[in-house]
Formats: structure tokens, C-alpha cells, sequence
């Protein structure tokens, strides 16, 4: 059985900056596989392909065994891959409850189903009883649950989230951590996360690949991936593994 | 029956339905009321209220600014009134055709403009130029009596002939009246649709409406077609009740600001916005006139002047509108 | 039709061309720098038109020698807009700096309108029938000024942003705001005196086309219309580009109006910019748009 989805030799260029560089991986259903790196290693852009943003110079990307490479970020989310920005983007001048409903949209026509698979997606992310406040009003950690939700009620089959513990304290972390797992432990939801903050990586990933000046230097299991030597040397330090 | 009223009314505070059901009834009794002239002035301000509820569904829906939205009334007018001119079709058989034609317009706007990432202020030089195109070019066509101007024949009203539009003032205060109830409730269930969360998500991020599985060039097209079809039916009013037609006055683009003023005046993006700033622009321009009266003074194109200074004064200090402001002081405010 | 009219007329076309240029300078200095879309600028161009008719009359003054009176009289309007008004509205969305300009040019077109009335104004002066035989070209006089003093303008305009501190520092802004404020650039000033030449252009502009142009108060919104035509045709943000835009459309619509009728110019030039604006958004020589 093929991974869900699958990364095969992709790279980009911008410009003549070798953004993503002949990289290559695969993320089997029902896991929760990291990507970790210094910043500018290109994990965003390398999220920003799969998701639809703009296509890679070279190389393929598959989900459920069909080409995405190339197709608008609206098509791909259609597909069942859901998204986070890395700078939080909810609708700000709705409401939380509009918000989600807006994804929620997309595979139920009428707005009154669409309403009830929100609260139910709202419930679960915690944000039910704030569903009536603007999106500008919320604090950024509530915007960036926020935006979960939102990409949550589209049904996703992937879910790609980009640093979504960034700018949270530890509580608020473990809080998103927990909801996660819960996600994938009871709908088998794959989930595919950028992450710099490694209490998290490591409480969640079953899997993690490490990008350094956009190249794969290692991939494998945590406890692997945190051993490797060119990814102490270039990015978690020794202390990591202390 | 009952889900569609719940969709109307659902969320907004009683005291705002009960006040918005006095203004109802007051406006279906206004014509006994008022005296003739301030009919014809009840009947601007409904015309720019169901104008600016139209154009508002392009801005205050899908965030595309239109600064050319005299060329869809214009269509409308043309169209309407050179049937009945040349085959004798009357206004509501006119409309079938106008509409079309407007919306045809309109699509071939969105599409260019949204085809090639043609987007806020080169979107809105886009719509100024395309209507003045329109204004030169009718200025050309001899089936439409080019710049000399269209002229439907007014015969002496001796009853009201709804079927024609030719009557007394009363009768056209009602289509009006009725017209600008029809696209408010209509836009309001709009809003309340998919295609109004969907626009609505457009206006306020398209990237992050794209990532929600949105196709946004598909919707940006239905907001603007279906502003362009609202609008022309205005055309088509304005055509019946003013019998005269020139390409410079009706497309010209202080035509498409005056369009503008009311809603963002009263609200962009708010459905008693464009209602609110229609009143409030007709009924202060008509008390500016008042009071110079007064001195006996009388200066033309004082009016316009003064809606500049509303409308920068808006832009300053009240971006979103009068209205939401006004609103949410007396506890009106529905979520929008 | 005789290769002499064709020539006459192109001749014709080029040299209002630059007038309607350094107009479109204006524009493009202001919106390449202080990122301004000024819906307003016809209408301030009709101002210095409204001026030098006024000067003329009152005081038989050639508009010509209106140029500098009127590129000041702009220069500060334009200056006390931005500083007072304008800069206020940089960090809001574009449409609401947008909309302020087409709320004062309202204001401006009506207020023209009840101090003097629609009726088209015109200058006589003493040299507005003479001609000029170059080869075989008849090139009339009066434009033939205007093109010169345009290009004078222009000139100076180039050499004041190339040569002078101030001009550094402006062209500094528009690169890059935030590194300015951290040179120690003070930027709301620069703004506003970006903005006050800008108009200063257009005041130029204004005087010179009195010259051989009639003015009424319609005169200014399809000035500003031109002008965005020449600008985005140009390249927004381009100097030359605006000259090179101005030239571009003067001699296309000139031709227009030869071998089509006379109104289809206009129709001709709001084709043009819609091509441009769907397949050349960044112009002939400007940067492509954010």
C-alpha cells in the first residue's frame, strides 16, 4: 500500500536560491510525521508546494496515489489536505463559529449542517464557547486553534500544519499536543507538521525528517533522527538528546 | 415557509426587527404623506438605496471595488428602452433581455480582471475604463440615437399602466419600493447562504479562503454577475422614469461615484448600510438646499460638493459607515 | 491621404504627448513613491489650468510665464495634503486612501464647476496661430512651447531626484520605508515633499497645455483618466516611462482621431488601458505591481 502521500526528488528554485533541493519523502497514512530544521532550510516552501501555493521546478507529489504537483492550493484542499499558515491568516472580521463554518462548507452545501459539523470541530479544539467572538479579537494562541479548526472542518484526509506551537507557552503547547494526538488516535487523521519547538516533535512524531539549506540530511524515527550526527551538528545541539 | 424567515431574522436583536417593520410600514404609507416633490425625492433615495445595495454585493461581499458600475445601469437603460422604442417590448419583457446583457458585462469584466490578477485599485481603473469605453462608444450608436440622446414617448397618464411603467410618481415609488425590499431580503439571504460566507471569506483572505477549498474565481464571477443583473434593473427603472437617455449623463463616471456614496456613506459590506447613507445623503443635500433657500441663495453643484465633504469626512473618521457606528450606539447591531 | 498630414498630425500628437507626460510624471513620482494612487490629479491639473486662465485674464499674463507660480501654488496644496491628510491614511488598506482622493476630487471638479461654470475657457495668445516650417513638417507654435517648456520641467525633475540629497533620500523612501526611518530619514516629510512635487508637475503641466487646450470642470476627471492611461502604460513608478507613456498615447490617439473619427480617440485610448491593465500591468518600463 502506497503512503498517503509521497514526495519524490522535489525541488525549488527561486530566482537562482535553490529553495528545496531533490528532496524526497513519504508519509504513511495514520502517522504524524515532523519536519524539522533551521529556519530558511525550506520546510515552508516544501509546505507550500504540497499544498498547492505554487508547484516545484522538479520532482512529483502525490496524495491517495493521484499527482498534486502543480494544482491550485483551492484543488488540493478539495483532495482532502488541510492547512495552517505560518503567520496565522483566520477571516478576522468574522466570527470563530463563521470561520470554521467556511470550511466546514466545503463538502456540505447547506449552512445549517455546515453550522453543526463547526460546533462539533469547535468543541473538540476547545474554542465552542468563544464562537461568537471576532477572529481580530482573539489572543494569537486561540487564532492559531483557530485556523486548526478551520482547516479541520474541511475533512481533510492531511492535515499540514505549519509551526502551530510557535509563540505558545508550554501549557498552551501541551494543550495542542494533546488535541492532536487525540485527532489522530481517533479518526486516523495523518498529520504532516513543521515544528521548531521539540517537546512537541517528540511527544507527537512517529516520524521526522530533517531539512538543512533545503536538502534532506536525515529521516527516520525520533530517536534516530535526534542521534544523527550532521542533525546535531547543524541544528538541535547536544543537548537535545541530554 | 418558517426555515427562510428564521434565515432572514436569525441573530438579529428584536428591537432591530421592530424598527426596520415601522420603517417598512411608514414607506408603504410615505406617498399619502408626503407632498409631490418629496415624493420624487422618496424615489431618488430608494433608486440609490437599491443601486448601492447592488454595488455593495461586489465591495462589501467580495471586496472588488467598482468605480464603473454606471455602465451596468446604462446597459440596462439602453437595452430596456430601445426595444420599446423600436419593437414596442415592454419594460418587464425588456428586463429579460437587460438583465442578460448586464450580466454578460459583467462577466467578461470579472473574467478578464480575475483571469489576469487584475486586482483592487487597477481592478477599479479597470471598471472606469471599460464604462467610459461604453460612454464614448454609445455616443456612436445610431440604434440607440448615438450622442443625441433616446427619447421614449411620454403620453399624458390618465391611469397608471404598471405593464408600460408610465403612471403617476406613486406607482414608480412602489416598483422602487418593492425592488429595494426584494434585493435587501435578497441579499440578506445571500449572506446567509454559501455563497455569502464564501464571498465573505474572499473579501477578508482570498489565500486563506483558497486554502479552505474555496474556488475563488468562481465566486468573485458570482458576485459580479449577480451585482451587474441588480444593477440594471435599475437601468431600466431609470429609463421608464426619466424617458430620456444620453450616453454622457448615464455612464458617466460621476454617475458610478454617485452609485458609490450611499453605501459607503451608510456602510460597505452591511445590508441597512446603502439603505441608511441613500437617506442620509438625499435628506441632507435636500436641507443644505432648504437652507439656502432661506438666504436666497442658490448655488448649483453646491450638492455635490457637499457629498465630496461627506464622503471624505467618512473616509477620515468613519471608514465603515455611518450606520455601524450608529448601530452599535443603540444596540441595533445584528452580526453582519 | 497626403504622407504631409500624416506627419503634421504624428508631430502634433508627440508634442502635446510630452505635455500630457509631464503630467503623468506627477502621477508616477507620486505613486512610485509615496505609493499614493491620486485620483485627484486632473483635477488638480484643471486648478492650475483655472489659475493661469485667471492670471491671463486679469493680468494678460502668458500662461507660459504661469509655470512656476502654478507648480508652486500646487507644490504647496499638494505638500499640505499629504502632510495634514494623506500620510495619515499610509498604513490603511489602499482602497481608503483611494476612495480620500476620489472624495477630493469631487470636491475639487464641483467647486470649479460653481466658480466657473461648465462653459469651456480658453487663453488667446499672441502666438497661438503661428507656425513653424520644419522640412515638411508644419508644427504649430503654441505646441511647440509647451513641448519644450515640458521637457525643460521634466528635466529639472530628473536632475533634482538624480542629483540632489533631497532626491536620494526620496528614491531611499520608496525603496525601502523601513530601512529610511532607521537611517534617520525623516519620512513623513519626504512624503509630503514628494507628493508637493508630484503636483508641482502637474501644476507645470497645467499651465503649459492652457496654452493650446481649452479647460471646463470635466476637464479634470478625464485628465486623471489619461493620466492613469500614460502612467500604467508607462510603467507605474517610471519616470521615463511616464514621458515615453505620454509621447506613446499622444501620437496613437492624434493618429486615432485622423484615420477614425475624432471621438473615437478616447475610445481608443480606454482600449488601450484596458490591454495594458490585463496583459502589461507593469507597464512598458516599470517594475511589476505588489
Amino acid at each position: 500500500m502506497g503512503a498517503l502521500l509521497e514526495v519524490n526528488g522535489v525541488s525549488k528554485r527561486f530566482r537562482g536560491l535553490v529553495a528545496v533541493d531533490n528532496v524526497s519523502f513519504a508519509v504513511p497514512q495514520g502517522t504524524i510525521f515532523a519536519v524539522i530544521g533551521p529556519n530558511g532550510a525550506g520546510k515552508t516552501t516544501m509546505f507550500n508546494m504540497i499544498a498547492g501555493e505554487f508547484a516545484p521546478n522538479g520532482g512529483t507529489i502525490s496524495f491517495a496515489g493521484e499527482r498534486i504537483d502543480g494544482l491550485a492550493s483551492d484543488a488540493v484542499c478539495r483532495r482532502g489536505v488541510g492547512r495552517t499558515f505560518q503567520i496565522v491568516k483566520p477571516f478576522m472580521g468574522l466570527t470563530v463559529e463563521e470561520n470554521v463554518i467556511v470550511g466546514a462548507l466545503l463538502h456540505r452545501r447547506h449552512v445549517g449542517t455546515a453550522r453543526t459539523k463547526a460546533h462539533d470541530v469547535l468543541r473538540r479544539l476547545d474554542l465552542y464557547d468563544k464562537r461568537e467572538q471576532r477572529a481580530s479579537a482573539l489572543t494569537l494562541p486561540d487564532r492559531k486553534r483557530l485556523e486548526v479548526a478551520r482547516a479541520l472542518a474541511t475533512d481533510p484526509k492531511l492535515l499540514l500544519l505549519d509551526e502551530v506551537m510557535a509563540g505558545l507557552r508550554p501549557t498552551e503547547t501541551d494543550r495542542i499536543v494533546a488535541i492532536l494526538k487525540e485527532l489522530n488516535g481517533e479518526t486516523g487523521l495523518t498529520i504532516l507538521l513543521i515544528e521548531h519547538v521539540m517537546r512537541a516533535v517528540m511527544a507527537l512524531a512517529s516520524r521526522i525528517l530533517v531539512l538543512h539549506h533545503g536538502a534532506a540530511i536525515a529521516q527516520g524515527s525520533p530517536g534516530e533522527v535526534v542521534r544523527d550526527r550532521a542533525v546535531i551538528d547543524s541544528y538541535l545541539g547536544a543537548e537535545a538528546i541530554a | 415557509m418558517s426555515p427562510i424567515i428564521a434565515r432572514l431574522t436569525g441573530g438579529v436583536p428584536r428591537r432591530a426587527l421592530i424598527l426596520l417593520g415601522l420603517f417598512v410600514l411608514f414607506m408603504l404609507i410615505a406617498p399619502a404623506l408626503v407632498g409631490d416633490y418629496l415624493l420624487t425625492v422618496l424615489i431618488l433615495v430608494l433608486y440609490f438605496a437599491y443601486i448601492g445595495q447592488a454595488w455593495n454585493i461586489m465591495m462589501g461581499f467580495a471586496g472588488q471595488l467598482s468605480l464603473g458600475h454606471a455602465l451596468y445601469v446604462g446597459l440596462g437603460a439602453y437595452t430596456a428602452a430601445a426595444l420599446y422604442v423600436h419593437f414596442g417590448i415592454g419594460p418587464w419583457l425588456g428586463l429579460l433581455v437587460a438583465v442578460p446583457v448586464a450580466v454578460l458585462a459583467g462577466a467578461v469584466i470579472g473574467f478578464l480582471a480575475f483571469r489576469f490578477r487584475v486586482a483592487g485599485v487597477y481592478f477599479a481603473i479597470l471598471t472606469i475604463a471599460v464604462a467610459e469605453f461604453a460612454r464614448v462608444g454609445f455616443d456612436h450608436l445610431s440604434w440607440t440615437s448615438g450622442s443625441s440622446g433616446l427619447f421614449l414617448p411620454v403620453a399624458q397618464y390618465t391611469h397608471n399602466d404598471l405593464w408600460h411603467l408610465r403612471g403617476h410618481p406613486a406607482m414608480f415609488y412602489y416598483v422602487m419600493l418593492a425592488a429595494t425590499i426584494l434585493v435587501f431580503i435578497g441579499s440578506r439571504l445571500i449572506l446567509k447562504s454559501r455563497l455569502g460566507y464564501y464571498c465573505l471569506a474572499i473579501r477578508e483572505d482570498e489565500q486563506a479562503a483558497r486554502a479552505s477549498g474555496i474556488n475563488t474565481f468562481r465566486y468573485k464571477m458570482y458576485a459580479v454577475m449577480i451585482s451587474a443583473g441588480m444593477t440594471s434593473f435599475a437601468g431600466v427603472f431609470y429609463a421608464f422614469y426619466y424617458n430620456n437617455l444620453f450616453p454622457e449623463q448615464v455612464f458617466s463616471i460621476g454617475r458610478s461615484i454617485e452609485i458609490i456614496l450611499a453605501p459607503l456613506v451608510g456602510g460597505v459590506g452591511t445590508l441597512i448600510g446603502p439603505v441608511f447613507g441613500a437617506f442620509v445623503l438625499q435628506g441632507l443635500a435636500e436641507g443644505l438646499h432648504a437652507l439656502l433657500d432661506t438666504f436666497g441663495v442658490d448655488i448649483p453643484g453646491i450638492k455635490h460638493v457637499f457629498f465630496g465633504v461627506v464622503l471624505l469626512v467618512v473616509v477620515i473618521a468613519l471608514p465603515e459607515g455611518i450606520w455601524p457606528w450608529i448601530a452599535r450606539r443603540l444596540g441595533l447591531a445584528e452580526r453582519n | 491621404m497626403p504622407l504631409d498630414i500624416y506627419l503634421n498630425v504624428a508631430a502634433g500628437g508627440i508634442l502635446a504627448g510630452l505635455v500630457y507626460g509631464l503630467m503623468a510624471l506627477g502621477l508616477s513620482v507620486i505613486f512610485g513613491m509615496v505609493r499614493v494612487v491620486n485620483f485627484a490629479h486632473g483635477e488638480m491639473m484643471a486648478i492650475a489650468m483655472y489659475l493661469a486662465l485667471l492670471a491671463f485674464g486679469l493680468f494678460g499674463v502668458d500662461p507660459l510665464l504661469m509655470i512656476v507660480p502654478c507648480a508652486a501654488v500646487l507644490f504647496g496644496f499638494g505638500y499640505v495634503l499629504q502632510g495634514a491628510l494623506i500620510n495619515r491614511f499610509i498604513t490603511r488598506p489602499e482602497h481608503s486612501q483611494f476612495l480620500l482622493m476620489v472624495a477630493i476630487a469631487i470636491i475639487i471638479t464641483n467647486i470649479q464647476l460653481i466658480a466657473f461654470g461648465p462653459d469651456a475657457r480658453s487663453v488667446q495668445t499672441p502666438y497661438a496661430f503661428d507656425s513653424y516650417q520644419l522640412g515638411r513638417l508644419i508644427v504649430d507654435a503654441d505646441k511647440l512651447y509647451g513641448a519644450i517648456a515640458a521637457l525643460i520641467v521634466a528635466a529639472a525633475l530628473f536632475a533634482f531626484f538624480r542629483f540632489t540629497r533631497t532626491g536620494t533620500a526620496i528614491r531611499a523612501c520608496a525603496d525601502n520605508y523601513t530601512g529610511a526611518q532607521i537611517v534617520g530619514l525623516n519620512v513623513k516629510r519626504l512624503y509630503a515633499l514628494t507628493f508637493g512635487l508630484g503636483c508641482a508637475c502637474v501644476g507645470a503641466a497645467g499651465a503649459i497645455l492652457m496654452v493650446s487646450a481649452d479647460v471646463t470642470p470635466q476637464f479634470g476627471p478625464i485628465a486623471t483618466l489619461q493620466a492613469f492611461v500614460i502612467v500604467i502604460a508607462g510603467g507605474l513608478g517610471s519616470m521615463v516611462g511616464a514621458l515615453l507613456g505620454g509621447v506613446l498615447i499622444g501620437l496613437t490617439a492624434a493618429m486615432a482621431g485622423l484615420l477614425f473619427t475624432p471621438s473615437a480617440k478616447a475610445m481608443f485610448v480606454y482600449g488601450i488601458l484596458v490591454l495594458v491593465l490585463l496583459f502589461l500591468p507593469q507597464g512598458i518600463m516599470g517594475k511589476k505591481p505588489s
